[in-house]
């Protein structure tokens, strides 16, 4: 008896240690409630494959006024030669009524992977961006852009 | 609205190897099927779906927009410049018609 007692308290510990980041693993859930669709997104695209960080440049503003015009920018470094260039470049933002934003996809000719363009965000958000490289590597970065006037009308 | 009308701005000319920027913007309200009119129906919607870039009749550069593009929708992009030729770039909207536009460029 003198033994199974540390072994039952111990086990006690544990659960309730357990339980602690349980609990706080449901608030970020709370806050990005779509940032689900994104990955739903994302899994269509790529499945399962892994999703390395680095290589994207994403030029959004920290602080938008107008949501219904945001400028963005997106470089993906790359030699963009027939045997390294980028692929595609998706966009998705993670609080918009829709995932999507926009796809690019590349050739060689292009000399290098930037694009810039305006979208729609209806409130604050992450813009979130992938980068498909030719050797079928996959990139993401994101950055998270504070929205005054959201930009879904209605 | 208005017809859509295409804007490009494309260098006249460039040096072999140069890499230039083109920017484009086309007049469309890119209606996002997201609002809803005073009678509280919704306004469906109609956007421009997907953007072609074509040098010489090979295109090198294509995207899918979403309603998350903003209005009037402004672009830039990049293009390696090799030889002299004709850009051709085509816009595609959700009710089927095309905005064409088309700009040459020769070597410098």
């Amino acid at each position: 008896m003198a033994v199974t007692r540390p072994i039952a308290s111990r086990r006690q510990v544990l659960s309730g240690l357990a339980a602690v980041p349980l609990a706080f693993a449901f608030l970020p859930q709370l806050a990005e409630a779509s940032a689900s669709a994104v990955e739903a997104e994302i899994k269509k695209l790529f499945g399962d494959k892994a999703i390395g960080s680095g290589k994207i440049k994403l030029d959004a503003p920290q602080i938008a006024e107008n949501g219904l015009v945001v400028p963005v920018t997106v470089e993906v470094e790359s030699p963009m030669t027939d045997a390294d260039y980028v692929k595609a470049i998706h966009v998705f933002a993670d609080e918009n009524p829709l995932p999507g934003v926009v796809s690019y996809r590349f050739t060689p000719a292009s000399g290098k992977a930037v694009v810039s363009f305006r979208m729609r965000l209806a409130r604050t958000q992450h813009v979130v961006c992938l980068a498909e490289m030719s050797n079928g590597t996959v990139h993401m970065t994101k950055s998270e852009v504070k929205v005054t006037i959201g930009g879904c009308g209605g | 609205m208005s017809n859509p009308t295409p804007r490009v701005r494309v260098p006249a000319k460039a040096k072999a190897g140069e890499i230039i920027e083109i920017k484009t913007l086309i007049s469309h309200e890119m209606e996002s099927g997201q609002r809803k009119d005073s009678a509280g129906k919704a306004i469906p919607r109609k956007i421009i779906k997907a953007f072609t870039a074509s040098f010489n009749g090979k295109p090198f550069l294509e995207s899918d927009w979403h309603p998350a593009i903003s209005a009037n929708p402004y672009q830039s992009f990049f293009f390696k410049v090799t030889q002299a030729g004709e850009f051709r770039f085509v816009w595609k909207d959700d009710d089927g018609s095309e905005y064409v536009a088309t700009n040459k460029i020769e070597l410098a």
